[in-house]
């Protein structure tokens, strides 16, 4: 197995060698020790492997990943997994604001807390956080699920076009234009599969809250000035 | 952008190496601020003695200010030369007479800050260098906090580097831009304070020495803080035995914190923390937007 020490090699030199990998590479997974907070660890890759960090991350750890497994050992920086394609990214410990950000497919994972912002402008990934989530989660989320077994902060699903949010603890308040939608079987299904995916078969799917676009604001309306 | 580190020690043990883990902390934040560095050290005070953090133009010779102020003070000044700066302990009871004298003296000699405990550098330049030119790594004491400017509001001068003081004591670093500073400014000059820039950081200073002032606590004085500054904040801020951290309601201006039994610490980064003894197992968390966490000396 690969291993790469950031206290004595550089982010660049594990991010190339990372690039380089082929889809039918047989280094399929990779450890990475002392990452000490650096930023952009694990970034843009595009082959099915697993890169393990043992530590915590900086900023934009796992941005843009497509079809590979990244975990960390530890808490991730802001923009954790921003515009990530598809794959696998599971944080053992928190995550900083902005998680998720502009990402259009896989499953994201957080152990611990995810702070304000996570999911925003979301396009189609899957955030699963077994924590909290602090204020403007999903904010103007257009497409994805973001589900949280913790609380939600302030401002929930702020402008919020098709994304849907799943709650199981306390909002602290909804955003313009997000609403509480009632759980319909769809979804308790769509839920058993993202918290199966998650690794929480234990979750019973029945206890969370749905929210989603009142869809008032997707076009200018002069009556709607005052929301904007 | 701007980058802020913070170190408050519980341990008394750690006191000898808080220059030394402040100056490691800085100098992870220069990429965020490199065009100006400065920090406070709450280090020894002496009965009935105040502190006077002066700055001299670079090269001049301390010791006609030095004979000024024995003069001034009535007895031998203890001193101490950092680069262009001079810290020089005077009787508390001969502090008016002093600066009286150091009035005279303007076109040659700032007053950086004043306090019991409290001793301020800051000047224009990389702030690694910063930090070996004033020795910050051979300081002491029991908090500090650092700042690396990358300025937006104001010029890149020694001046509009932070920490600002504005009360005997008191600091403030701040990452963000407040908007509404110029009217504050104006009310805050009006009930007494004076401003050495045009900065909006020291606008946030002076606001909460003026709390203070009236009697409120560190934490009451943040609160209101949060009704009367508007824009973008992270604030960290020393006392004489406080150490405070607060962050705007938005909170897009990153902030970590970290806690053992043995000390307390903030970053801009979780970088700024990494080298700090016992950070594996630290508690290390994000602070909560419009939340005033303080921590006091007993």
């Amino acid at each position: 197995m690969p291993t790469v020490d950031l206290a004595t090699a550089p982010v660049r030199e594990l991010n190339a060698a990372l690039h380089s990998l082929q889809p039918s590479t047989n280094e399929t997974v990779w450890r990475v020790q002392n990452p000490r907070g650096q930023h952009a660890i694990a970034v843009g890759l595009d082959a099915p492997v697993t890169v393990e960090i043992d530590g915590s991350v900086g900023y934009y750890c796992a941005g843009m990943n497509k079809q590979a497994t990244v975990v960390v050992n530890g808490s991730a920086g802001q923009g954790l997994a921003e515009n990530m394609m598809s794959g696998r990214v599971h944080v053992k410990g928190d995550a900083s604001s902005a998680a998720g950000a502009t990402a259009c497919g896989g499953l994201l994972v957080i152990d611990g807390n995810a702070s304000a912002r996570c999911g925003i402008s979301l396009r189609g990934l899957d955030i699963v956080v077994k924590g909290s989530v602090g204020h403007m989660t999903g904010f103007m989320a257009q497409a994805g699920n973001i589900v949280v077994l913790g609380d939600a902060g302030d401002a929930l699903g702020d402008s919020i076009y098709e994304a849907r949010l799943f709650v199981r603890g306390t909002v602290k308040s909804l955003g313009t234009d997000c609403i509480e939608k009632e759980l319909r079987e769809e979804h308790r299904m769509l839920l058993r599969s993202l918290l199966d995916a998650a690794g929480l078969p234990d979750v019973d799917a029945a206890g969370f809250r749905r929210y989603g676009s009142g869809r008032k604001l997707y076009n200018f309306h002069i009556d709607n000035i005052g929301a904007y | 952008m701007c980058g802020i580190v913070g170190l408050f020690l519980k341990d008394p043990k750690l006191e000898p190496r808080l220059g030394r883990l402040l100056a490691d902390m800085l100098a992870t934040m220069c990429e965020r601020g490199p065009d100006s560095a400065g920090f406070a050290v709450y280090g020894n005070e002496a009965d009935g003695r105040v502190k006077l953090t002066l700055r001299l133009p670079a090269g001049a010779s301390p010791a006609p200010v030095l004979d000024a102020i024995a003069e001034a003070s009535g007895q031998p000044v203890e001193s101490a030369a950092r680069d262009t700066h001079l810290v020089v302990s005077v009787p508390e009871v001969r502090e008016t007479a002093v600066r009286a004298m150091l009035a005279t003296m303007r076109d040659r000699v700032a007053i950086v800050g004043a306090g019991r405990r409290m001793e301020i550098f800051k000047e224009v330049g990389r702030p690694d260098d910063v930090a070996v030119r004033f020795g910050l790594a051979g300081m002491t004491g029991t908090h500090g906090i650092g700042h690396t400017r990358m300025a937006t509001e104001s010029a890149v001068t020694t001046n509009g580097a932070h920490p600002f003081t504005t009360g005997p004591d008191q600091c403030l670093v701040h990452n963000g831009s407040l908007s509404n500073h110029n009217a504050l400014r104006r009310e805050l000059i009006r009930s007494g304070l004076r401003f050495e820039t045009e900065n909006d950081s020291e606008v946030a200073a002076g606001y909460l020495t003026s709390k203070l002032r009236e009697g409120r606590t560190l934490r009451e004085a943040l609160n209101a803080s949060l009704d009367d500054l508007d824009g973008f904040f992270t604030f960290v801020v020393g006392t004489d035995t406080g150490f405070a951290v607060l962050r705007d309601p938005i909170a897009c201006k990153p902030a970590v914190m970290a806690e053992t039994d043995d000390w307390v610490a903030f970053g801009t980064e979780y970088r700024a923390l990494v080298d700090l003894p016992g950070i594996d197992t630290a508690r290390v968390w994000e602070p909560e937007p419009a939340t005033v966490y303080v921590w006091e000396r007993t």
